[in-house]
């Protein structure tokens, strides 16, 4: 299944629903070119949602790593929300829970932004 | 017995249900003999190739009994074998092919990702768990098949590049025998 992205504006972040999976070619891409136009459009807290997300490969955990680290060099912040089990369970065994602040819940997601 | 396969840039999705098809009637013969048995797929070093590495190797892991979890991460370890094949072995060239070998063998299944390109060593690749790599955007890979399978070895393979050697214990109360059919 092709990535979805669906963006909308809460406040001054910008959430992105996502739907399918970050893989390796066009998923990973979808998410680059996301994060891109959100950046260049001046947004600087950014809440991933991955509710419906169940599936993300090296390449995509390497898209993630890649956003982060673009957010944070702009003073930024990138949030991520809802993992599913699997996805959860794969930022768990990297070590990526240290890097990334998730999040279960929308409301308080979208407080926690400084 | 062992099934060949190849696929071809302009016509992989109708090859797709080929080797599918052509599959699924393998691992029903796997399914009626006792002894060890073996597939091999011929793969272009496409994009496309990785996915359907991935579809192929998680049908026979189902069909070897394991459940959906296991194939999951069988299918994952193969999936990022491949990649490692693609991006670093082959380096997208594609005149180079990737071969995949799956091995079903008493008490596990075995899965050979080959490619035709230099060659590495595990020891050359770094910890991405270690604090100064964490942020990197490449390189957990391997540490993923190893994670999900076990056991992973990397050899100079036949092709003259490297073979990844993957392997996973079939879940207790499968046996040989009875592979296909859960407890």
């Amino acid at each position: 299944m092709v990535l979805q992205a669906t963006s909308r504006e809460v406040g001054d972040v910008a959430v992105v629903d996502f739907s399918g999976k970050i893989t390796l070619g066009e998923g990973s891409a979808v998410v680059r070119n996301t994060m891109r136009e959100l950046v260049d459009h001046g947004y600087r807290k950014i809440l991933l949602n991955l509710a419906d997300v169940d599936y993300i490969d090296s390449s995509g955990i390497g898209e993630l790593v890649s956003a982060h680290t673009t957010v944070q060099n702009l003073n930024g912040e990138l949030k991520l929300l809802q993992l599913t089990r699997r996805v959860h369970d794969l930022l768990q065994i990297t070590r990526l829970f240290t890097v990334f602040d998730v999040q279960s819940d929308e409301g308080a997601a979208l407080r926690s932004f400084r | 017995m062992s099934a060949r396969c190849d696929t071809h840039s302009s016509a992989s999705s109708f090859l797709f249900g080929i080797v599918e098809k052509s599959l699924e009637a393998e691992i029903l013969r796997h399914r009626m003999t006792p002894t060890a048995q073996r597939i091999e797929v011929t793969l272009e070093t496409l994009l496309e190739s990785v996915d359907l590495a991935e579809s192929i190797v998680k049908r026979v892991a189902e069909a070897s009994g394991f459940e959906e979890d296991d194939v999951h991460k069988i299918g994952m370890a193969v999936r990022e074998g491949v990649i490692n094949a693609y991006n670093y072995g082959n380096q997208h060239d594609p005149g180079k092919k990737i071969h995949i070998i799956v091995e079903l063998e008493a008490e596990k299944m075995i899965v050979h990702v080959l490619d035709e390109g230099k060659g590495f060593a595990l020891t050359e690749v770094p910890d991405p768990l270690a604090e100064e790599n964490l942020l990197r955007t490449s390189g957990r890979g391997i540490f993923l098949m190893r994670a999900f399978m076990d056991e992973l070895h990397v050899r100079p393979g036949a092709t003259g590049g490297a073979e990844l050697i993957m392997s996973k214990r079939f879940p207790q109360g499968v046996s040989d025998n009875g592979r296909g059919q859960r407890k």
